[in-house]
Parts: C-alpha cells; sequence; structure tokens
C-alpha cells in the first residue's frame, strides 16, 4: 500500500508501508527503570511497555529525564561514565541491561534521532553510505538504491537529488534534520527513538517531519519525546507523562493518547495538559 | 581618546611584528640570492661550504626529516586518538600523560640533542646517524603534535560522535571516517608546526646526527643537516657568511614548501574522505 501526501512547499514522497497497524505487543517492556548522573538518581522507577508499530509520546517538563531515558533504551547511556542505570529492557527476550548483547547491533536495530540535528561533516550520499557499508552492503547498486529509497521516504529526494555529492552541512535545518531520519531508516531499524526532532525547526518544517512521523506508524516502533502537545496528541498512539517529585523524574501516567489527554487518570496529568503546570 | 590609542597601539604592534619579520626575509633574499644557483644546490660542498654547494646536506635534511616524520605521524596521531577519545575523561593516566606531554613540549632542544645521544647513539647503538638524529627531533615533535591533534578532536561536536554510535557504527570507523577529517584542520596546524621545528632544528641534532657533510649512505650514515650547516657556516667558517645566507634562504624555500605540500595532501585526503561514495 502506498500513500500519496498532498504537495506543499515541501513534498513527501511515496512510502511502502507494512499493514498500518499498532497492535498493544510490547516490543520494549521497561521494569522499574532508575537512572542516575554520578549518584544523584535523576530517574526513578519507570515501568512501561512500548508497544509494536505505534507511535509513544513522552512529554512532561523539562529536566524530568526525558532524555535520558531515552539513550538508555538503546544503551548510548553506557558510554557517559558517570550515568548508572538499574532495571531491565526486555528487547527480544534479552534484558539489555544486564545481558551481554551485541551493542553495535542493537543499535542498528534501535535507531535514534537528536534534538540538534547532527548530519556527519560529509556529502550527503556519504551521510547515508557510510552507516550502510559499516554494516555490510558493498555493492554500489544496492547503495545508490538504498540512498535514493531512503531519501524519498523523508521527502528530500528531489530536494537534494541535483547535490548528492555537496556538503551535508549546506542544508537547512529542516532538511538536515529529515537526512538524519533518512540516515537512521536506510539501516531498516525496528524501533526509532525521537528526541525533540522538530524542536530545532520552523512550523513548515516540522509540519513536514511531523508527517514523516505520521507515516511511520505500522511500520516502525517510535518512541517520540515532545515538549508541544498538540502535536503528541495528533501523532501519538500512547502517551507517556513524566513529572518531577522530589527533584526525580518518575512516571506519572502511561495509557492510549486520547484517555492521556481526554480523561487523564491523575491530576497532575489534567494540569499539565491544560496547560496549568509544568 | 583611549579608542584612538588602541587602534593606534594595535596597529603598531601587528606592522612591528610583520616588519621586523619581513626585515628578516628581505635580508635573507638580499644577501643570499647572488650566491644561490643550481649548482650550488646540488654540488658537494667544498672548503668547509665556503665553496661548492649543499647537495649532499639537503640530502641529509630530507631523510632526517622523513624519519622524523614517520616516527612522528603515527605515534602522535594514535596517541592523540587515545587521548581524545578513548581514555577515561578525567581520568589520572590522561592527565599525567597531558601534564608530561606539556612539561616536554617546553624542553629545550639541546636537551633533547643531549637525549638522543646518551640514547638513541650510544644505548642503542645506533652512533651518529640520520637515524638518530630523525628519531630525536621525532622526540622533540611529538608532544606539540599530539596536543594540538588532541585539541582538534576534542573540539568537535559531540553530536556527530553520538550520532555514529547511535547508527551502530564502531568507534573506529567513526574516529576515521568522521572525526579526523573534521579534525584536519588542527592537525595540519601541528604538523606543520613540527615541520617548522624540526627543519629549523640545530641544538638536537648535532650530537645525534653530527657534522659530516658527505652524501650519505644509509640510514646510519651520519649526515649534516641545513640547519647544523648554516649555524657552521657563520660560527666556525670564515668568509662563510655567503654560503650560510643562500643556505638559510633554502632552508625558508624549503620550509614553506614543505608546508605547501602538507596542506595539500591532508586537503586531498580529506576530500576523499568526504566524497568517495
Ligand atoms: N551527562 C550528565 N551528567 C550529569 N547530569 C546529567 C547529565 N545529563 C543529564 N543530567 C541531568 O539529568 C536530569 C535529566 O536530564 P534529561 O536531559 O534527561 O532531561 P529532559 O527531560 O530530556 O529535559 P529537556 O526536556 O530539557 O530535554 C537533569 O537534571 C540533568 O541535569
Ligand atoms: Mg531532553
Amino acid at each position: 500500500m502506498t500513500i500519496n501526501n498532498s504537495t506543499t512547499a515541501y513534498t513527501l514522497g511515496n512510502m511502502t508501508l507494512g499493514q498500518a497497524c499498532c497492535t498493544p505487543v510490547p516490543h520494549l517492556q521497561i521494569k522499574k527503570l532508575s537512572i542516575a548522573y554520578a549518584g544523584n538518581t535523576v530517574l526513578d522507577d519507570v515501568s512501561l511497555d512500548i508497544y509494536k508499530g505505534c507511535i509513544t509520546a513522552l512529554i512532561g517538563p523539562s529536566g524530568c529525564g526525558k532524555t535520558s531515558f531515552l539513550s538508555s533504551l538503546n544503551c548510548l547511556l553506557a558510554l557517559i561514565p558517570q550515568a548508572s542505570v538499574t532495571g531491565h529492557i526486555y528487547f527480544d527476550r534479552d534484558d539489555i541491561i544486564h545481558d551481554a548483547i551485541d551493542t553495535m547491533r542493537l543499535r542498528r536495530r534501535i535507531g535514534m534521532i537528536f534534538q540538534k540535528p547532527n548530519p556527519f561533516p560529509l556529502s550527503i550520499r556519504r551521510n547515508l553510505t557510510l552507516p550502510l557499508r559499516e554494516h555490510g552492503v558493498r555493492n554500489r547498486y544496492l547503495l545508490a538504491e538504498k540512498v535514493e529509497q531512503a531519501l524519498k521516504d523523508v521527502g528530500l529526494w528531489d530536494e537534494v537529488k541535483d547535490r548528492l555529492d555537496g556538503s551535508a552541512l549546506a542544508l537547512s535545518g529542516g532538511q538536515q534534520q529529515r537526512l538524519c531520519i533518512a540516515r537512521a531508516l536506510v539501516l531498516e531499524p525496528e524501533i526509532l527513538l525521537m528526541d525533540e526532532p522538530c524542536s530545532a525547526l520552523d512550523p513548515i518544517a516540522s509540519g513536514v517531519v511531523e508527517s514523516l512521523i505520521k507515516r511511520l506508524q505500522g511500520r516502525y516502533t517510535v518512541v517520540i519525546v515532545t515538549h508541544n502537545l498538540a502535536q503528541a496528541r495528533r501523532v501519538a498512539n500512547y502517551a507517556a507523562f513524566f513529572w518531577m517529585k522530589e527533584r526525580v523524574g518518575t512516571l506519572i501516567e502511561f495509557g492510549r493518547c486520547v484517555n492521556v489527554f481526554e480523561h487523564p487518570r491523575n491530576p497532575l496529568t489534567l494540569a499539565y495538559v491544560r496547560g496549568q503546570a509544568g | 581618546m583611549p579608542e584612538r590609542m588602541f587602534t593606534l597601539l594595535i596597529w603598531g604592534a601587528a606592522l612591528l611584528v610583520t616588519g621586523a619579520l619581513l626585515w628578516l626575509l628581505a635580508d635573507t633574499v638580499l644577501q643570499g640570492v647572488a650566491h644561490l644557483s643550481w649548482a650550488f644546490i646540488v654540488d658537494a660542498p667544498e672548503h668547509a661550504g665556503r665553496d661548492g654547494g649543499i647537495g649532499p646536506i639537503l640530502v641529509s635534511t630530507l631523510c632526517i626529516l622523513g624519519v622524523a616524520l614517520l616516527v612522528s605521524l603515527p605515534l602522535g596521531l594514535g596517541a592523540a586518538i587515545w587521548l581524545a577519545e578513548f581514555s577515561r575523561q578525567g581520568g589520572f593516566l590522561g592527565q599525567i600523560i597531558r601534564l608530561s606531554l606539556d612539561v616536554l613540549a617546553g624542553v629545550p632542544s639541546i636537551v633533547y640533542g643531549l637525549f638522543g645521544n646518551a640514547f638513541f647513539s650510544l644505548f642503542l647503538g645506533f652512533g651518529f646517524s640520520i637515524l638518530s638524529g630523525g628519531l630525536t627531533l621525532a622526540c622533540m615533535i611529538i608532544p606539540v603534535f599530539i596536543r594540538s591533534c588532541e585539541a582538534g578532536l576534542s573540539a568537535i561536536d559531540h553530536g556527530w560522535r553520538h550520532g555514529a554510535l547511535a547508527l551502530g557504527m564502531s568507534r573506529s570507523t567513526a574516529v576515521w571516517y568522521i572525526l579526523l577529517p573534521a579534525a584536519a584542520p588542527a592537525i595540519i596546524a601541528g604538523l606543520m608546526l613540527g615541520i617548522g621545528r624540526a627543519t629549523a632544528e640545530t641544538a638536537a641534532l648535532i650530537f645525534t646526527s653530527g657534522y659530516v657533510d658527505r652524501m650519505p649512505e644509509s640510514w646510519m650514515d651520519s649526515g649534516r643537516a641545513l640547519a647544523v650547516h648554516i649555524y657552521d657556516l657563520s660560527m666556525n667558517v670564515t668568509g662563510g657568511n655567503a654560503a650560510a645566507y643562500a643556505s638559510a634562504l633554502v632552508l625558508v624555500t624549503l620550509i614553506v614548501l614543505l608546508n605547501v605540500l602538507a596542506q595539500a595532501m591532508t586537503d586531498r585526503w580529506v576530500k576523499r574522505r568526504i566524497f568517495s561514495a
């Protein structure tokens, strides 16, 4: 099945989707996760399931540990020497915190998009071929094909097809962020972690990235951190609300997006989504 | 008008420095160019350098520099990569190494000469040779080179490192394909500083590569470096001034050429890293 987007200032290409469904089958199971930096706990006792093919939005005030949470899911936090993670994250029957897993393979299966677009200081093409080569794709035709597909998926192909060998740093912020998404997609991950992917973009570029995320639903499991509640409401199937209790972040409420926004169980959630707190 | 005073002062300082440099350069060119000829560049020196040329000396200089770069480039880059990318942040070992490098960078070159003589020439038995001289120079330029490369690597945005790792790339790929090209300007700067220092060095070479002004036949032969030759001509040889100036002119030209070459080679390397598919 292909989806055709209406053409705007930016155009999004076609994307072949799997069955666009979102079933509550856990893809990642997080149990009693706590994160501390140099002994200071910043996130405590978080348990939730990330469902396969669904978009889960993480919302909450600044500093409550959303980025830390996200980077623990692909073991990126393990690279920060003073950070320590306790609890369990089950992925594919492995506990990625305690079991000896191949982190490079794990990160290929769980991609990440950062808040600040970070295309490598290489050509546009090489931004995409470098990770592919690292994971063993050597065939030139296959490489070219995958590059084109990934750029079409994020709607960047028409904008850059004439300057694939130009520097990626010469792209606009929105284009850079879409290139970063393409770079993650080109490895065909199962899960995509996005840390405020639109916060550095203007409303139009942000709208393009948003509709791109929307189209990922069904084919990828997406976890997105956003401060834009309206955006969370528009794109997400599930929402998790984090809050600071005594300067320690914790999960207050998790559920289907409509429930969290329309009928929250916790008064804190209600105040936050109504804009009365945070 | 403090603002005008300030402007005047900084202009004055800039002019003074540039002027002194230009004067030095002009003096070298004016006094040296008369004695300079193709024969001077290729011929062997005669009468302690008063006559003849600097052919063998030029060859020795390049050989010594070659040895120094061959040793210091990989070692220096390796150490810099370890310090910037793999050592634990704020770790004890890293701090100690950095401190030692900074101390070593400030040690006068004559001390390196004495060390090189004791270690390479005598202890390792390399004698007065191009090898001893080159290795001594390598010791001298490595500390500055490492610190310069490390500073270049550390200044790189963390976003690229995390981005690379988040894509499941190994750290070595990230270093080789992304971080090193990004740090290339700092690496060239360190390299040029090293080349400049090494080419202009006398004190560290007198006791290690020696005085012999014949054409060297192997790495174990003694060879006189250009800077040593200039020193000798101007201090010990009466009537050697013209030849000294001409040699100095060759030395300056050589340094400029080497810098241009290093820049061009790095540019090519970076381009290949960035654009090849
Ligand atoms: N490398 C680090 N070292 C020490 N403390 C850190 C580090 N990174 C984050 N923290 C602390 O952890 C807490 C949570 O940070 P985190 O970046 O996860 O918050 P966040 O929810 O993503 O905030 P924002 O919405 O502003 O991005 C903060 O108090 C922060 O100071
Ligand atoms: Mg954050």
